[in-house]
This record gives C-alpha cells, sequence and structure tokens, in this order.
C-alpha cells in the first residue's frame, strides 16, 4: 500500500497541492482525475520522488519515501514502474534493448534469462516479432505497451501510469486500459493511474480520487462517480457532449 | 547571483556525475559507444582540418620567412611547434566543442524533455552518471588521441606543400622537423587537451542535463553548450599556457 499523508507543494508561491491525504491499495486501480493543472502529474510526480514535497510524507508498505535518503529511495525505486505519457522510451535502444534495461542493470540473470524474460513481458503486452524494432519505428499504442512492458520486466510492486491514454483512438485506449488492469490483477501490485479520460474512470476505476486546486474534492468508485451529488465531480464528469447525454437518458 | 547558482549547480551534478557506475558491465558497453561516438565519428574531420591548417600554416611562415640569413629550416620547426603547442589541441578542441559538444548537449536535452531521464530516475539509476560519466571518460581518453594524430597529420600537411610548391624543399622542412624538439611541449599540449575534453563533456551534459522545457530549448542548450565550452577552453588555454611554460 502507499499512503501519502497531509503532502503539500509549492512552486515559489504557488500552492500546488494542499495537505493532500489518501491511500492507494494493491490489487486495485487507482486512477487521480481532474481538470488540467489540478495537480495530478504533480502529486504523481511527488509519489515516485521526482518532485519532493514541502510538507507531510509518502509512505511505502511501511516505509518513509520522503524523508529517505537517496540509497534508500534507491531500494522502493527497484520495486517501481512507470509508465510516462509520452512512453520515454530509450531513443538508442532497441524495444528488446528497453525492455530489458532494468534486468541489465539490477539483476544478475544471464542473457538467456533475460531474453525469456523479455519475450515473455512482451508477449503479455500483446508484442510478439517486435524485439528488434526502434521506439522510431512504433506506432503509439505500440509504444505504450514496449513503455508497460519494461515498467513490468523487473516485477515491480507499484505501477505507476501517467496519461496512458492521451493521443491514442478510444480503440487502442481500451486495449490499454485493459492491460493496466489486467496486469494489477495478475501481478497483485500498488497501480496508480493519471488520467482525464472517463471511458478509463468508468472502465477500470476501481478506487477515483478526483483532485480540484490541489485538493482531494472526492473519493470513490466508479459505480459512485455517476451518481456523485457532488457539483465539481459533476462538472468535470459530465463536461463532454457524450457524458450530457448519458445523463440526461439516465 | 545566477552565475554563483549556476556553478552551484554544475559543481552538484559533477558530484552525481562522479559516483560509481550502477553495473561495470553496462559502463564498459557505453563507454565503447562513446569511445565510437567521440573519437571515430570525429576521425574525419581532424584529418580535414588538420592537414589543410598544417599545409597553410607552411605557407603562411615560408611566406614570412624574407631574410635570406633565416634557414629554411625554420618552416618545418615553426609548423611543428605550431601544431604541436597551439594549433592542435586549441584549434581542434574549439572545433570538436562544436562537434562533439552540440550533441552531447542534444542528446541528454532530448532525454530530458522527452522523459527518459525521469524514466531513468524513477528505476533507481543516477542519470548524472549513467550518461555523462562513459563520455567524459571517454573523452578524457580518445581526445588526446586525436590530437596526437592531428599533429601529425598537420605536419604532414606542411610536408605535402614541399613536394607539391617550390616555397622550400622537403628535405628542408624535414631537417626543420628534427630540429630543437622539447618533449615537454607534447607533455603540455596533452594535459591542455584533457582539461578541453572535461570542460566540452561536462559543459555540455550540464546545459543539456538542465533543460526545462521542449524542442527550441535543447536547440539553445545545444548553443549554449558551444558557446560556453568554447569560452572555457580560451579561458583555460590562456592559464594553462602560463602555469606550464612560463
Amino acid at each position: 500500500m502507499i499512503e501519502a499523508k497531509y503532502i503539500s507543494k509549492f512552486f515559489s508561491d504557488t500552492m500546488v497541492l494542499n495537505s493532500i491525504s489518501v491511500k492507494f491499495e494493491k490489487g486495485r486501480n487507482n486512477l487521480i482525475i481532474g481538470r488540467s493543472g489540478a495537480g495530478k502529474t504533480v502529486l504523481l510526480k511527488c509519489l515516485v520522488g521526482l518532485h519532493e514535497v514541502d510538507d507531510g510524507y509518502i509512505d511505502f508498505d511501511g516505509r518513509d519515501f520522503s524523508h529517505m535518503n537517496r540509497k534508500n529511495r534507491k531500494e522502493i525505486r527497484k520495486e517501481m514502474g512507470m509508465l510516462f505519457q509520452g512512453g520515454a522510451l530509450f531513443d538508442s535502444f532497441s524495444v528488446e534493448e528497453n525492455v530489458m534495461f532494468p534486468l541489465n542493470m539490477f539483476t544478475q540473470m544471464s542473457e538467456e534469462e533475460k531474453l525469456d524474460r523479455v519475450n515473455l513481458v512482451l508477449k503479455r503486452v500483446n508484442l510478439v516479432n517486435a524485439n528488434h524494432l526502434m521506439p522510431g519505428e512504433l506506432s503509439g499504442g505500440m509504444i505504450k505497451r514496449v513503455a508497460i512492458a519494461r515498467a513490468i520486466s523487473n516485477s515491480p510492486k507499484y505501477l505507476f501510469c501517467d496519461e496512458p491514454n492521451s493521443g491514442l483512438d478510444p480503440n487502442t485506449a481500451d486495449v490499454i486500459d485493459e492491460l493496466i488492469a489486467e496486469i494489477t490483477e495478475e501481478y497483485n501490485i500498488v497501480t496508480i493511474v493519471n488520467s482525464h479520460d472517463m471511458n478509463s474512470v468508468l472502465k477500470i476505476g476501481d478506487h477515483i480520487i478526483f483532485i480540484h486546486e490541489g485538493k482531494v474534492a472526492w473519493q470513490g468508485n466508479r459505480d459512485e462517480i455517476l451518481s456523485s451529488d457532488n457539483e465539481l465531480l459533476n462538472d468535470f464528469v459530465f463536461s463532454t457532449e457524450l457524458t450530457k447525454r448519458l445523463k440526461r437518458k439516465k | 547571483m545566477k552565475l554563483f547558482y549556476r556553478i552551484g549547480q554544475y559543481l552538484i551534478l559533477m558530484k552525481q556525475v562522479l559516483a560509481k557506475p550502477e553495473k561495470r558491465s553496462v559502463f564498459f558497453r557505453q563507454l565503447m559507444t562513446e569511445f565510437n561516438a567521440i573519437g571515430v565519428d570525429s576521425f574525419g574531420i581532424v584529418v580535414i582540418i588538420s592537414i589543410f591548417m598544417g599545409a597553410v600554416v607552411s605557407i603562411l611562415v615560408a611566406y614570412n620567412l624574407e631574410n635570406p640569413l633565416i634557414p629554411k629550416t625554420m618552416i618545418g620547426y615553426t609548423s611543428r611547434e605550431m601544431a604541436i603547442l597551439e594549433f592542435s589541441p586549441t584549434m581542434i578542441s574549439l572545433i570538436l566543442a562544436g562537434k562533439v559538444g552540440s550533441s552531447i548537449a542534444s542528446q541528454i536535452g532530448t532525454m530530458r524533455v522527452t522523459e527518459q531521464i525521469d524514466a531513468l530516475e524513477i528505476m533507481g539509476i543516477n542519470p548524472a552518471n549513467f550518461l555523462i560519466f562513459p563520455k567524459l571518460i571517454a573523452a578524457i581518453f580518445i581526445h588526446p588521441a586525436l590530437i596526437v594524430f592531428s599533429m601529425a597529420v598537420s605536419i604532414f600537411g606542411g610536408y605535402m606543400v614541399g613536394i607539391f610548391t617550390n616555397l622550400f624543399t622537403v628535405s628542408e622542412y624535414i631537417s626543420g622537423l628534427r630540429s630543437w624538439f622539447d618533449p615537454f611541449s607534447i607533455f603540455y599540449a596533452l594535459i591542455k587537451t584533457v582539461v578541453f575534453a572535461i570542460i566540452i563533456v561536462t559543459i555540455a551534459g550540464y546545459q543539456g542535463y538542465i533543460i526545462k522545457g521542449g524542442s527550441i530549448d535543447v536547440g539553445r542548450a545545444s548553443t549554449k553548450a558551444v558557446v560556453y565550452a568554447s569560452i572555457l577552453i580560451i579561458i583555460f588555454n590562456l592559464i594553462l599556457t602560463q602555469l606550464l611554460l612560463i
């Protein structure tokens, strides 16, 4: 479990996160949603340690990540996998080398064992015979799948996904959502997804945290989100024509 | 104040760069790649510039030697001294600051804006060490080799002038090359070269690493890397010459 307690973050004088307390449990798809600029990405970056929190702390299964030194943090980071918005694949590496990278850095596996593991995770994300392709030769959906494969190659305990569906068509986005949900269940890991895609929210949102102006404005699950009487949440959820029509029908 | 902030930021980055590599086998693989990128890929430009500059230097020296009391062997001697003491270490380093420096800054800068550096950080890898340290070590070893090679090619450029013109004879040139040789000048040139290699890689690495923004900033960082590295090379050239030769 990951627990954020009273975390605040400032950029100069602007408070971006305002005393946020939230728990992310194992085996569930935890979704952070909110408008652009609400603080979702900052929260995610604080959770993985790319931004330092100015107040409060973040706890990974009883280990205080926020107040650890670099060396101890490294041990927790080895248990993390992250899917970045643009994939963040290493340009000069092939698909196989990208996925094998965490194994090269942190395991004592033989070349054969590493290759077996790479092929297994690539198969898991439905990418076969793509080992020798370079990132520049991949489609948007393939990049996301390779990034997921790299994130899970070293069997992480915590998976972070920043806008996994951005720039993808609805069908491919659906495939990525399903993949994230399946991996969460299969590996029994803590998955935190940062999204403003309502399809994802309704499809895989086991635990949804709605952030508004740096504060947690609402928490619940995908069944509760459509019937909530929270005005801020309703403004966000029913902001598209599709959701407005759905609401009218209801 | 901004200058002190930048110097502090640079020194903190260097502390991270000079850490022990995460995994030795991965480091050596990267080192080989960097030897190729920094050394082998720069080979062609070093040859072209050195041969033509060596030829031009020998022509200029011959043109300016009007006094019949000064022997023509001075052409070979002066060309050699210019190649070893100044032209090869400084000029070629300035050229490499442009070629290698801009390449390093744009490579690392692009990795920063496409979140590849964040990906390394999240995996628990020290990105500064992983990206800059192999380049630094490769440059420290390959840069002096390139400069020594440039010295030889430059001297050969002068030799070619002797063959194809009537300004001096080959035997006069070779006789000059063999006169009054002080091995310390090679030592001095190599010390300068190592310092210049460190400047080129660390300034370019720093400029790429601290980028915030997008592709425009990558271009800016690349330009800054070349400009600042060139300025520092000129300044350290003066300092080292003063310290080592006088």
